[in-house]
């Protein structure tokens, strides 16, 4: 690999011409769009310029896993991301402005090609209309004329959704509006619709998403039982910076201690207490549970609502699913996501600007 | 909001120490209306109409009981919480509930041999648990049964905020407190009236140059010395302290020594001289004279006192034990004494209280009258029955 590239005798030169030949790939485009922002229209990018960044890509692929030590043959992505996060460490808070070295396809947008050859003939039949590609989709012509209509079934689309307008375009690589874009959609749903879908549901997964929020599902985990041959379970919250777990026990007579002192003495304030009634008044079990919770870190309100929401997750484990669904929408198992908020620079706070003096 | 509401309407209650201690059973207005039918029932259960202390027995336990109101005035003229002075207001009633600390002492008060030198019983328990309604208790007791009664509201009232120190013409070092004092003397008096034409001085004291009290009068020229001449009046209380102590003994009558929050006479002051220099309680004539009367170098009586954390100076928030409270010179003081704990309301006892709310129509929520509501505010006072007070007020 070394031969490839004639390096001077001394290591540290060979060190700095990788790193500067990397740094030039990942720079690139920075460099580029700074130079042209005044330019009329998005950059054009040449053929012959988008090989030669992959070529030099892929070169600088094969130097950065010799520098790191790795075989050149099996370095992917991942571990190019790796290599550069270590090289160049960035406090940056914004991942997309952090260095990052990625095949040119991914950093350059897709363009067109050249529509039309050297006679000035476009190559597309539909390229008088200005939206060829959006044209050619509509007009489908590939439906074949299917038989039997016994053999019929619904695509299962349940958990799909079709693409958006905006992953349209970037399919597309072309503009189109609104109301092409609902045609289409339309087009789609009535195609869907047809007896003879099924055999093209190749194609129109093409344009179809699955929506994998929904899939997600909560383990919730089975009671355990100690030696008395109690049950209880454990769950774990948190709240700005406080975090807190709570054990909670069958068979209880309301009784709750946190970090080994009684709630009456360590939460002195009503409004406290009144968060850790809040998941036991709504599953309707105030007085039969015991619970041990152990919290540290916050303020007193932070504790309180890091201990209701481990005290939630655990009653988890006692109550049938639909309960659980109750509670999940009445907010007792959603972390709370409000952090301090940072104070910036030029500003008093995180909001408040400085007094504003005429002169 | 609401609390301002009541306090415009009717003067919302506030118990300072010890929980709604409700005296039950009104003798003569049991006889009621029909509407009142349900609510006989629900009397029947939470109240007893036992209103002499003497006969209080474990089945009245957790029951309430009442206190005629002119009683409460002959009895109490200081030493009912304010909160609780301010329920008796609203309620038209004195509602004190029977507990078992209360039982324990009137047990031992009951039983215990006059020959003997003073038992000292120390009511010690955590914030709001009930110590000063308990100590009310045993007082209302004693005063049924004609004991000399010496009440003391709160000691702590006696190291703290005093506007006017004196230097005591007695003793060059000591320092009077003439407000303080003349205040309990004037207290003192309207509870204790037939007392004070009964004992008789047994030396001759001077006021000053020119005032004395000759050999043989009775206290209540004392008294009425220490009320005209306020200068005077510590040392007024120290010569009355000084003359029921030495006579108890003789048998004519009985004396308690209720002292409420007897940790302030050991602790430190927030008094300071005018040099800036701070007060120890010895220095101060009352605190004096009252360490002297809770020695048990006499007999023929008891002493019952309180621990008090809320009034206290410099103690912790979570101190309740009499070792934490009193400090080692207090400790070794009231050593031997007999502790009585006071817990938070038992689950029989917060019905109880519950239940006597309901029927008072105090809690006007309508969640408050379902078990889940009842639930919710057992959860939340902890059975604590200030704590309890406190929340059934705005509701």
């Amino acid at each position: 690999m070394a031969s490839e590239k004639p390096l001077g005798s001394c290591p540290a030169y060979s060190y700095h011409t990788l790193l500067w030949d990397t740094l030039r790939l990942i720079c690139t485009t920075t460099a580029v769009q700074r130079k042209n922002a005044g330019a009329s229209g998005p950059e054009k990018y040449t053929e012959a310029f988008i090989k030669k960044q992959i070529e030099e890509f892929n070169l600088g692929k094969r130097h950065l896993a010799n520098m790191m030590g790795e075989d050149p043959e099996t370095f992917t992505q991942e571990d190019i991301d790796r290599a550069i996060a270590y090289l160049f460490p960035s406090g940056l808070f914004d991942k997309q402005a952090r260095p990052l070295m990625k095949h040119p396809t991914e950093v350059f947008p897709e363009q067109r090609k050249i529509q039309w050859g050297e006679d000035g003939r476009p190559f597309h039949f539909l390229f008088y209309t200005g939206k060829q590609s959006y044209y050619s989709l509509m007009h489908f012509p590939n439906m074949t004329k299917s038989v039997s209509l016994l053999l019929t079934y619904i695509i299962n689309l349940a958990g799909s959704r079709w693409l958006t307008k905006i992953e349209l375009e970037e399919m597309l690589v072309e503009k189109m509006s609104d109301d092409d874009y609902s045609r289409f959609i339309r087009l789609l749903e009535k195609l869907v619709a047809l007896p003879c879908a099924d055999l093209e549901e190749k194609y129109i997964q093409k344009f179809s998403k699955e929506v994998p929020a929904q899939l997600q599902k909560v383990l919730i985990e089975p009671l355990q039982y100690d030696e008395r041959g109690v049950a209880f379970s454990t769950g774990e919250g948190r709240r700005k910076t406080a975090s807190a777990t709570a054990v909670v026990y069958d068979n209880g007579t309301g009784k709750i201690t946190v970090n080994g002192i009684d709630i009456l003495h360590y939460f002195p304030v009503l409004q406290d207490r009144e968060q850790l009634l809040f998941p036991f008044q709504f599953l309707g079990r105030i007085g039969k549970h015991d619970m041990v919770c152990t919290v540290s870190g916050g303020g007193r309100s932070a504790q309180a609502g890091a201990i209701r929401l481990a005290s939630a997750k655990a009653l988890r484990s006692f109550v049938t699913e639909k309960e659980v669904e109750f509670m999940r929408q009445a907010g007792l198992l959603t972390v709370d996501p409000r952090v301090k908020e940072r104070k910036k620079p030029g500003q008093e706070g995180p909001r408040r600007k400085f007094t504003w003096k005429k002169r | 909001m609401l609390r301002s509401l009541q306090g415009l309407v009717c003067r919302s209650l506030k118990l300072d120490h010890g929980c709604a201690l409700h005296t039950a059973a009104r003798g003569g207005l049991s006889s009621v209306s029909s509407q009142d039918v349900p609510a006989e029932n629900l009397r029947a259960v939470f109240h007893t109409s036992e209103s002499d202390p003497a006969k209080h027995t474990e089945q009245h336990e957790g029951r309430l009981y009442n206190i005629p109101l002119e009683e409460v005035k002959a009895v109490f003229p200081h030493g009912l919480p304010y909160r609780f002075q301010q329920q008796i207001q609203t309620f038209n009633e004195a509602r004190v509930m029977v507990r078992k600390p209360a039982l324990e002492l009137l047990a031992y008060l009951k039983g215990s041999n006059f020959a003997h030198p003073a038992v000292r019983y120390v009511i010690y328990g955590e914030r709001g648990t009930g110590k000063t309604m308990t100590l009310c208790h045993v007082v209302h007791y004693c005063s049924r049964q004609g004991w000399l009664v010496l009440h003391i509201p709160d000691a702590h009232l006696w190291v703290k905020n005093c506007k006017e120190l004196l230097q005591s013409s007695y003793k060059k070092d000591r320092l009077d407190q003439p407000l303080q004092a003349s205040v309990w003397l004037k207290n003192f008096k309207s509870s204790n009236e037939r007392f004070l034409q009964e004992i008789k001085t047994q030396k001759k004291y001077m006021w000053g140059k020119q005032e004395s009290t000759e050999e043989g009068r009775p206290l209540g020229e004392v008294v009425e010395q220490g009320l005209a001449r306020v200068r005077s009046a510590s040392d007024a209380v120290g010569v009355v302290l000084r003359e029921i102590k030495q006579q108890s003994h003789r048998g004519s009558f009985r004396l308690l020594v209720a002292v409420d929050g007897v940790n302030a006479l050991w602790g430190r002051t927030s008094l300071r001289k005018e040099d800036k220099s701070p007060v120890s309680p010895e220095e101060l004539t009352l605190v004096h004279n009252l360490r002297k009367m809770v020695r048990n170098d006499w007999s023929g009586g008891a002493i019952v006192t309180t621990l008090s954390q809320t009034g206290s100076l410099f103690k912790p928030s979570s101190a309740y034990t009499p070792q934490e409270l009193l400090g080692k010179e207090g400790f070794d003081a009231l050593d031997p004494f007999v502790p009585i704990p006071v817990p938070n309301y038992s689950p029989g006892e917060f019905e109880s209280c519950y239940g006597y709310y309901l029927e008072r129509k105090w809690l006007q929520h309508e969640k408050a009258h379902t078990e889940d509501g009842k639930a919710e505010l057992r959860f939340l006072s902890g059975s604590n029955p200030r704590q309890l007070d406190r929340l059934a007020g705005p509701l």
